[in-house]
């Protein structure tokens, strides 16, 4: 009888599909409240939520068309943090969820610093947390003045690294420069407590290093058109006016993308890699 | 024989009965297929530990501990309540409380059997959830990198896990204290919807307290931190955030913590006895 209905369950879905939600739904959004709901199963419930936030993250940056929201991405890291406040993946797994540039994420900064500003609140002992606030400023604000004060700020926390010291003076001093933003990328990864962070630091450092090679690869290209009076059409062009040994891998061994006829060049839309961050400094100039 | 003699003598005669009675319910608890939940729950933990890995960007650990500690206060509360509401109304429904008062035990000793056995199979319960949990959790430890294990906030089988672990006992036999005091008296059903709700309020208890801030009338706000003071608050029994988290659970915290819910244990219990022995089966 149960194969019975497994077979009748499939044949009904198959005939008449089920319709699916137009939007996720939160029905409770006060963490208290839910806290209060949740009775002794809080830290449980957190971890529901967080699992919702992963999901809502993930389903929506890989979704293929159409506008992306995140819109339920904040409200259910502010739950999933209330319902536990010392869930420390969730700050720092969720202040990088947030900040992230649209459309592979929601590109709000500001509630990534909220985000990371309760988990100051509910363990101020956490040097980690005021660090990535000054990040969030640094990378995705481009405000090098309160990146430095912020990096000073974890400096001062007990038990933190002694390199945030210099750390906010170069920022400082240099804040938007792609140098700095190797140092900090590099101090991120090596001292990451979760693997998963450490890969995307890893990954930051490598699209670094690719913004190096696209540098490298412009004389070239503006070189071809000094010479010819045009851009060129492809890599295939550079190689045979000898300006390039070959066609240019990333650091992943993926070809860059050369635009034809417009001399720009970017990394190829199949690398990990993709899409580059805008370089603070590109956009508001040297802030030193 | 001397009086003090007597004494002894009949406490060690009552301890015989009430082992005696205890043992009888937790061998009926296995009967009725309690322990069966404990297959549910390593099933459950298993397969969650399976699956929760691909979902939880790096938390497995975390999440099976809350789970196997949400699972353990469930189940508990399952078993305390159902079992705990039936351990005198089953044997008053089925009139074998009529052969069982004819034998030579006290109310009292009856009570007192029917408490401890079904704490007894609470224990032996939680003890074999707590070796599954831990199993488990060893499994993925064993499992995994070095460098991985290092970014834990507490190694996987973590020893004050038991801390959370006898602290849901402690809260369990209270509520199997309270369930029976209700049984005494009432039907399963009514002694059901008591305990249980017994149980939700003990959760709110911390409101209660602080009533008299948003009240204007200081009789209801008096009322209801007198209420704060005689029901049982449950918070303090929940330790399992500060445990999974590696917060310090100090010793001091532990003993005060059981010695409060061993007073609301005695007060219920002694009440059972007494509601117990007035009652005419006649």
């Amino acid at each position: 009888m149960m194969a019975a209905s497994v077979a009748v369950q499939m044949a009904r879905e198959a005939r008449f599909a089920s319709v699916a939600s137009e939007a996720s739904l939160l029905y409770v959004r006060s963490g208290p409240t839910l806290t209060r709901l949740a009775l002794s199963f809080d830290d449980l419930l957190a971890d529901v939520y967080w699992i919702r936030a992963i999901q809502h993250y993930g389903s929506t940056k890989r979704a293929d068309a159409g506008e992306k929201s995140y819109a339920l991405l904040y409200p259910l890291l502010d739950l999933t943090t209330t319902l536990d406040p010392r869930f420390n993946i969730a700050y720092r797994f969720g202040a990088i969820f947030l900040a992230e540039a649209y459309p592979d994420g929601p590109g709000q900064p500001e509630q990534s610093i909220a985000l990371l500003e309760k988990g100051v609140a509910a363990m101020p002992d956490r040097w980690q947390y005021v660090l990535d606030i000054g990040f969030v400023h640094y990378w995705w604000r481009q405000d090098y003045g309160a990146a430095a004060e912020w990096f000073e700020r974890a400096s001062q926390v007990e038990g933190a690294p002694q390199w945030l010291g210099p750390l906010a003076a170069t920022t400082f001093a240099q804040g938007g420069q792609r140098a700095g933003s190797r140092l900090l990328w590099q101090q991120l990864l090596e001292t990451s407590d979760n693997e998963w962070l450490q890969n995307e630091a890893a990954r930051q450092l490598l699209q670094l290093d690719a913004m190096d090679g696209l540098d490298q690869l412009r004389p070239a290209i503006t070189a071809y058109r000094e010479r010819t009076g045009q851009w060129p059409g492809d890599w295939g062009d550079l190689v045979g006016a000898g300006l390039l040994p070959g066609v240019p891998v990333d650091p992943t061994g993926t070809a860059y993308r050369l635009r034809p006829g417009t001399g720009e060049v970017d990394v190829g839309a199949d690398s990990v890699l993709h899409p580059l961050p805008t370089e603070p400094n590109r956009l508001f100039g040297t802030a030193s | 024989m001397s009086l003090a003699g007597l004494t002894i003598g009949r406490g060690r005669e009552s301890l015989r009965v009430i082992g005696h009675v205890a043992v009888h319910v937790f061998k009926e608890s296995v009967r009725d297929r309690v322990l069966y939940n404990l297959v549910v729950f390593a099933v459950l933990l298993i397969g969650a530990s399976y699956v929760i890995g691909q979902l939880t960007a790096g938390q497995d650990v975390k999440i099976i501990k809350d789970l196997g500690l949400a699972a353990t206060s469930a189940f508990g509360l399952f078993i305390a309540v159902f079992l705990g509401i039936g351990l005198v109304s089953k044997e008053v429904d089925r009139r074998s409380i009529y052969s069982l008062l004819a034998k030579p035990l006290t109310r009292g000793e009856f009570i007192l059997g029917k408490y401890a056995g079904l704490v007894l199979t609470l224990a032996v319960n939680l003890a074999v959830m707590a070796v599954a949990q831990y199993a488990v959790l060893g499994y993925m430890a064993w499992t995994e990198s070095p460098e991985f294990r290092a970014s834990w906030e507490a190694p996987a089988t973590d020893p004050a896990l038991l801390k959370a672990l006898f602290l849901i006992f402690v809260q369990l036999s209270l509520i199997t204290a309270v369930a029976l005091f209700f049984s005494t008296f009432s039907s399963p059903l009514l002694s059901a919807a008591l305990t249980v709700g017994l149980y939700v309020v003990g959760h709110f208890n911390a409101d209660l307290r602080n009533f008299e801030a948003v009240v204007d009338s200081p009789i209801v706000g008096g009322l209801a931190r007198s209420l704060y003071y005689v029901l049982p608050n449950l918070a303090p029994f929940d330790v399992k955030n500060a445990v999974v988290h590696a917060q310090p659970v100090p010793l001091g915290y532990l003993g005060l913590t059981t010695l409060y819910g061993a007073t609301y244990v005695a007060v219920f219990v002694l009440a059972s006895i007494f509601v117990f022995s007035r009652r005419d089966f006649k």
